[in-house]
């Protein structure tokens, strides 16, 4: 099968899209496909129409790749491709329309605000922020709406820190959320077709969050899998991030990460388009549940050829 | 020749998370320290071809005339063809170290050709000195901001490292006086300090004559070696040229570190170390371990071009374009910074040090320029502790004038946004001060303790 791999971009995570994408393809090779790497530039299009690919493996992250951009050309194109729809890219990527769409299905997300410059620049929200203060407490945790890898994120331990944090999530996108701070255990779920993987845990070994730098380095975060957690946790958790995947309309794969507070699971957000570089969750679940990266790569590719993105 | 079966496919990285850990587990204590960061994956974006960047330190090196380039690697084929090919001395071809005492007298300083060593570039200089004396723990003494291409050096040896404020007359030498006494009432000695003392990178800031004294003298008390790493001091546009440390010293305890990356071309990779002779023994051993001898190719090149007596003719027109994109910048900042914004005015070097309201972080900000197609150097880069958030540097030797007008006006447009952002968020308007005149003594640098 000729298989095109879509990485790289114009994204701040293309750094880590071009590592998912050069892994993507040298599994591809080693199945015995015809790989075609494409790092996506203005001659997508031309590329795509002018080779004809059965398939489009996107490995892209962040804005463009995981946003339902490149998904809504390919469906024009009507090439078929890996991970979920356009649609549901979308709502993935959009952390407060993700966020609406799990509240709506009645699903427990850290309660929220959002808003735009707009807001701070014509209508005067600074002067809500102290209100909305008052029911998120503090620490409370400030985000670009769009964005993935943790970039932008900021912890606000009180009101003075507010404004500079948001002028920090400001810089990657135009929404930014403020959302109540959950105390307890990062775990992730990657969801295959319908079937959930093995449960991720993040410890962060120092410093005092998991971020970018801990996300992609060896050796700076402990990833458990699976998870230690007891039955009824694990029910819980993984029924959360079940019931969030099908809120959203995923197909294909994805991973929804939350945090397990002691009052059960807190869903924070969906990836549409989870991290396959070789410190990334997915592939670990997968291997876990006894999938090596080759497996892995091929279910993939028989689910974007299934009709529903189930097999 | 016997056949030799076709590779299948090329090998890339596959390592499952399994082999991840089992490399782990092999992995040195020291790559503990060697980080990759968020930072050097927005650097990536940075490569695309419409992006401005005043990112790098790149020297011109279109002003470098290709018939000349042309006709001495011709004249090295024809008469040097077989030795220019060969391996060459691990301390470097003699005639190297001609160029290189022609090119340190032109600063006043006459060094011992035995005392010298070419190496793989100034990179492999510092590399080499940290080999030879850092033990994992010891402490050493840098700048703060130091330039960021020691940082990971120094990491990789395990130094501790500690960072001594800059003001505008470079390292605060006073400061330095009570470090060392703090050191000392915990047993400890520092391996060494290291200085950009002119045009440092990145703060463009160059030490007083007052401080090379006493930093030389408390040198000497101490019995403490200073590398001083001086690839810039040719690169001179104003103001009266100093006395190398090296020169002050007489080289007891200078370790002193030149280049002709910046004075000529940073391809050929050469540089070289100035140690006492003790010293210089273990760094020859070092480098014989490291590389065996720098590129035999271009220590001719250089002693072709050395030949031709013009070296100080192309560095003069270096410092002519140098000056005027200096201006230029520092013009364009003028017009486009933030009345909070303050910045270097260096008188030489590649680099201008630019310090924002300390609400805006240069990394986030990095993120929203490069969707203006513009990149900088965000500040953290310059520290080992974080600090240097509200700080960025500038280059304007790799880029021409409208570049640098261009690219310093799409900056300002991202500052100005944010500056407008913050002051909606605290409903304080942001203070239209009136401008300070860009007086040389402008103090750019946060003090120790302060910056976040």
């Amino acid at each position: 099968m000729k298989v095109a791999v879509l990485k790289g971009g114009r994204s701040l995570e293309r750094g880590v899209s071009l590592r998912s994408g050069a892994r993507v393809e040298d599994a591809l090779e080693r199945l015995g496909h015809e790989v075609l790497p494409i790092d996506v530039g203005p001659d997508l299009v031309k590329r795509l129409a002018g080779e004809r690919p059965d398939l489009a493996f996107v490995a892209m992250h962040g804005v463009g790749g995981e946003d339902g951009t490149v998904q809504e050309l390919l469906e024009i194109l009507g090439i078929p491709f890996t991970g979920p729809s356009a649609a549901a890219c979308a709502r993935c990527m959009d952390k407060v329309q993700a966020k609406d769409a799990i509240e709506e299905n009645g699903l427990p997300t850290p309660h929220w605000f959002a808003f735009n410059q707009t807001a701070f620049r014509e209508f005067g929200a600074a002067d809500a922020l102290g209100r909305l203060e008052e029911t998120l407490g503090f620490p409370l945790v400030v985000k670009p709406s769009r964005g993935g890898s943790s970039l932008g994120v900021r912890f606000a331990r009180s009101a003075g820190e507010v404004p500079q944090a948001l002028v920090s999530a400001f810089s990657y996108d135009d929404r930014v959320l403020l959302e109540r701070f959950v105390d307890g255990r990062e775990l992730a779920v990657s969801i295959l077709g319908d079937e959930p993987l093995p449960v991720v845990e993040a410890t962060l070994l120092e410093g005092d969050r998991y971020d970018f730098e801990a996300r992609y380095e060896i050796g700076r975060t402990r990833f458990d899998v699976p998870a230690d957690l007891t039955a009824e946790e694990h029910r819980a958790v993984v029924d959360a991030a079940l019931g969030t995947y099908r809120a959203l309309g995923c197909t294909g794969f994805a991973r929804i990460d939350l945090i397990l507070g002691e009052d059960g699971p807190w869903l924070l957000e969906a990836n549409a388009i989870p991290g396959l570089t070789d410190t990334s969750l997915l592939p670990q679940a997968a291997e876990a549940a006894g999938l090596s990266f080759e497996e892995l790569v091929e279910r993939i590719l028989d689910l974007a050829l299934s009709p529903q993105g189930v097999s | 020749m016997a056949e030799v079966p076709e590779p299948t496919h090329r090998r890339r990285s596959h390592a499952g998370t399994r082999d991840l850990e089992r490399y782990a587990g092999l992995f040195a204590e020291r790559t503990g320290v060697m980080r990759s960061s968020a930072m050097r994956d927005l650097m990536a974006i940075t490569a695309r071809p419409e992006v401005i960047s005043l990112a790098g330190g790149l020297p011109d090196t279109s002003t470098f005339p290709p018939q000349s380039f042309a006709a001495q690697m011709t004249r090295i084929a024809q008469e040097s063809a077989a030795k220019a090919l060969q391996y060459g001395p691990t301390e470097g071809f003699e005639e190297t170290k001609d160029c290189i005492l022609e090119v340190m007298g032109a600063e006043g300083m006459l060094p011992d050709p035995d005392d010298i060593i070419v190496t793989t570039g100034g990179q492999q200089a510092i590399d080499l000195v940290c080999k030879t004396l850092i033990d994992p723990g010891d402490v050493v003494i840098c700048e703060a901001p130091t330039y960021p291409g020691a940082i990971p050096t120094l990491c990789s040896y395990q130094a501790d490292v500690v960072q001594v404020e800059c003001d505008e007359d470079g390292m605060q030498v006073e400061v330095l006086e009570q470090l060392l006494a703090d050191l000392r009432a915990e047993g400890r000695r520092p391996k060494f300090i290291y200085s950009v003392p002119s045009f440092q990178n990145p703060a463009g800031v160059t030490m007083s004559l007052e401080r090379r004294h006493r930093l030389v003298e408390l040198a000497r008390a101490q019995e403490l070696l200073v590398v001083e790493d001086n690839p810039y001091g040719l690169l001179r546009y104003g103001g009266e040229p100093m006395p190398p440390l090296y020169q002050l010293d007489g080289g007891d305890f200078v370790i002193y570190l030149g280049t002709f990356s910046k004075i000529l071309s940073p391809g050929i990779r050469l540089g070289w170390a100035v140690a006492p002779p003790p010293v210089m023994e273990k760094i020859v051993l070092g480098k014989q371990a490291a590389d065996l001898c720098t590129s035999t190719l271009t220590q001719y090149f250089v002693r072709e071009y050395f030949a031709e007596r013009r070296w100080q003719r192309y560095v003069g027109d270096l410092v002519e374009i140098y000056r005027g994109r200096r201006d230029t910048m520092v013009e364009a900042l003028r017009d486009n910074f933030p009345a909070e914004a303050t910045w270097t005015e260096p008188e030489g070097g590649l680099f201008i040090w630019a310090t924002l309201p300390d609400y805006i972080d240069t990394s986030d900000l990095l993120a929203k320029a490069l969707r203006a197609d513009v990149a900088f150097v965000p500040g953290q880069a310059a520290y080992v502790d974080g600090r240097g958030s509200h700080s960025m540097r500038l280059n304007f030797s790799g880029v021409n004038e409208d570049e640098i007008r261009e690219g310093v006006r799409r900056i300002g447009k991202v500052i100005a946004e944010q500056v407008e952002l913050y002051g909606a968020l605290t409903g304080e308007q942001a203070l239209p001060e009136p401008r300070q005149d860009p007086a040389p003594n402008v103090l750019p640098f946060r003090k120790a303790g302060e910056a976040g």
